[in-house]
């Protein structure tokens, strides 16, 4: 379960001064459903994320990631959550059995734990060929599965997916989009950001779309097209982000 | 803290460094391999060079011989120099190294003499030329001896002992220990290595873990782990100190070993003195194990230091090539305290035990000399521990600002 109340998110920047990345950002998100959180570039789905993750302090407001507080418990909510993005890049000297065992280990898992859980991802992501390869070697497809093993060897309740697809080819994409939908049937609490409509119309149940640092919309496909009047997720986003540009 | 994290970071570090080539080659193969062999390259183009000067007989000009006959035929006679037909262009003659000294005697000399009067004999030489210089020596000799021989003889005409002219003898002895001859020696010259190869082999490292990991995209990625920044700072900061550390010893070890074998194929040119040293022919021997040990102990703050504070200007850095443009420069600043440590006397006292490097300059050249100064050594490493703790606590900041970690 994942639920965010009021999150702001404010920067310094020595050209523009104050800038608020994230602004009073609310939603929530249960078990055995994805959230998808779209967005142009620079909208503020990585630093909503990102305060998901941890990574960044909330300037105010708060958040509950599987039961616990980012800012109270930072490490509980890193415990149980699977952060994977276009910019989390995986050692390239280190083979893929060698990153998963790194992340599980950090994870708390022990070694035979680790050993069970990388045969059981390595099955599943029919990854034995090239398990032992150095990840430098790797072609973009075997980077992903990676990538997926290393988010998952401590089988989190919640998976954050910040843009995976992007840069991506067809195939590539393919092998998330997939992974995203098997997170659910699991029973994964799942938050999916991109700016791309159509992984949106396949993947999410729950759709928010952020502008400006702000969520301006937000529910089921269903219902922002009957709020809205709009035939499809382009039109919808192009309908709210245009409103809110004419209003200001 | 979390040592179980802080292990797992660290034996991550490195296995990943260990295989990167690029600090294979800075931290193994060009201590071991390059350094030994530059060192040995240096020696024995050296040895050759004096050795060929030493066997060559220098030609000599000799400028006004007619008035000395008698000067003329004992030069003739002293097989060391090659007398050459004199020439007005003598000079551009020097300059063009086909004479290497000339001899110029003045007008009337030996007459002069034989009245009893004074004479000057001057020698023309290039200086900074090896060939010259040793046909200058060997002319001294030759005319110094000269010159006793004649006041000799003088004595002995007029009936009186030779001792009226030197009434004492003087006799120079070394009384400094072996040890502190050896301490003088390369003593200054060993921290000054010591500091630059402790900061250069944590500069790679320093760079690829943080500024290298923003760049490739793996920082967010560990981050994301339950791991807390602290055992993060720490696991990364030991691989910095072990590459640093590792990097002084192997050349160390590797340089010792040089010297040794050196030593002993050159017989003992290497040296510096093998008087009580305990033999080997190098001078290691001759510097104290005890001021060798300490010197190694005060080096572990230094490495600390430089680790920590490589690793939090590089972390400042959102690319490797930034991180590299913001430490190299830095060698500078570590270079000029080392530089004033090694000048002849720059003495240690308070407040240089302050001054980072200068202070580790000082006090490792009087260790190795066999000076114990523990007043100055308990202030030098209880400072080295502070700037090191401070510099370690920046590192740990810098990796808990969002703007540091994250900027782009």
């Amino acid at each position: 379960m994942i639920e965010a109340h009021n999150l702001v998110k404010t920067f310094k920047d020595k050209k523009r001064g104050q800038i608020r990345a994230v602004d009073d950002v609310s939603f929530s998100c249960a078990p055995g459903k994805i959230f998808g959180l779209l967005g142009a570039n620079g909208a503020g789905k990585t630093t909503t994320l990102r305060l998901l993750a941890t990574l960044l302090k909330p300037t105010s407001g708060h958040a509950l990631v599987a039961g616990h507080d980012v800012l109270k418990s930072p490490l509980e909510v890193r415990r149980n959550i699977g952060f994977l993005a276009a910019s989390t890049a995986l050692y390239g000297r280190l083979t893929a059995r060698e990153t998963i065992q790194y992340f599980g280990r950090l994870n708390g898992l022990t070694d035979s734990a680790i050993r069970a859980r990388t045969k059981q991802l390595a099955d599943e992501l029919d990854m034995h060929e090239f398990l032992d390869r150095r990840v430098e070697k790797f072609s973009t497809g075997m980077k992903q599965k990676t990538s997926i093993a290393r988010t998952l060897v401590h089988d989190p309740a919640v998976i954050v997916f910040d843009e995976p697809t992007l840069g991506l080819d067809v195939m590539a994409a393919r092998t998330i989009v997939k992974f995203v939908r098997d997170c659910r049937d699991r029973g994964k609490t799942v938050i999916y950001s991109t700016h791309i409509m159509s992984e949106v119309e396949k993947l999410c149940d729950t759709i928010g779309i952020i502008h400006g640092g702000r969520l301006l919309a937000q529910g089921t496909l269903a219902e922002l097209k009957s709020t809205y009047q709009q035939p499809d997720m382009e039109e919808i986003f192009v309908h709210v982000v245009t409103q809110i540009k004419e209003a200001a | 803290m979390n040592t179980h994290n802080i292990f797992t970071v660290y034996t991550k570090e490195l296995r990943d460094m260990l295989r990167d080539r690029r600090t294979l080659i800075s931290m193994i193969v060009i201590p071991t391999l390059v350094m030994p062999l530059i060192l040995f390259a240096v020696g024995f183009i050296g040895m050759k060079v004096v050795k060929k000067a030493r066997a060559e007989v220098p030609t000599v000009m000799l400028l006004g011989a007619a008035d000395a006959p008698g000067v003329r035929n004992a030069l003739a006679a002293f097989d060391e120099v090659r007398i050459v037909p004199e020439t007005a262009d003598w000079k551009q003659r020097v300059a063009d190294k086909d004479v290497r000294a000339v001899v110029e005697v003045p007008a009337g000399f030996e007459a002069t003499l034989a009245a009893g009067g004074e004479a000057r004999i001057k020698l023309y030489h290039y200086e900074g030329e090896l060939k010259s210089g040793m046909a200058l020596r060997r002319l001294r000799t030759f005319f110094t001896d000269l010159r006793a021989e004649m006041v000799e003889t003088r004595l002995t005409e007029r009936g009186l002992p030779t001792s009226l002219v030197k009434p004492f003898e003087i006799e120079a002895q070394n009384v400094a220990p072996p040890e502190k001859v050896g301490g003088n020696a390369i003593g200054g010259f060993l921290p000054y290595m010591i500091v630059i190869l402790c900061f250069t082999g944590a500069m790679y490292p320093a760079i690829d873990l943080t500024a290298g990991e923003k760049e490739r995209g793996t920082m967010e990625t560990i981050l994301c782990s339950p791991i807390g920044r602290l055992d993060l700072v720490l696991g990364k900061f030991l691989m910095v100190l072990t590459a640093s550390v590792g990097t002084v010893a192997i050349t160390m070890l590797s340089g010792a070993a040089t010297f040794m074998i050196a030593g002993s194929l050159m017989g003992g040119a290497f040296g510096g003195g093998g008087s009580g040293g305990g033999g080997g022919g190098g001078p290691l021997p001759l510097l104290n194990p005890l001021g060798l040990i300490g010197m190694v102990g005060m080096i572990v703050p230094f490495a600390v230091f430089f680790s920590a504070l490589q690793l939090s200007i590089a972390l400042a850095a959102k690319t490797y090539k930034e991180a590299q443009s913001y430490v190299s420069p830095l060698i500078i600043v570590v270079i000029l305290p080392a530089v004033i440590g090694m000048l002849p006397g720059v003495e240690l006292n308070a407040k240089l035990s302050l001054v980072p490097v200068l202070n580790l300059s000082l006090v490792s050249k009087e260790m190795v000399s066999g000076v114990f100064n523990w007043g100055y050594i308990a202030l030098i490493f209880g400072s080295s521990c502070a700037y090191a703790a401070a510099a370690l606590g920046l590192c740990v900041a810098m990796f808990n600002r969002e703007d540091v970690i994250f900027r782009t």
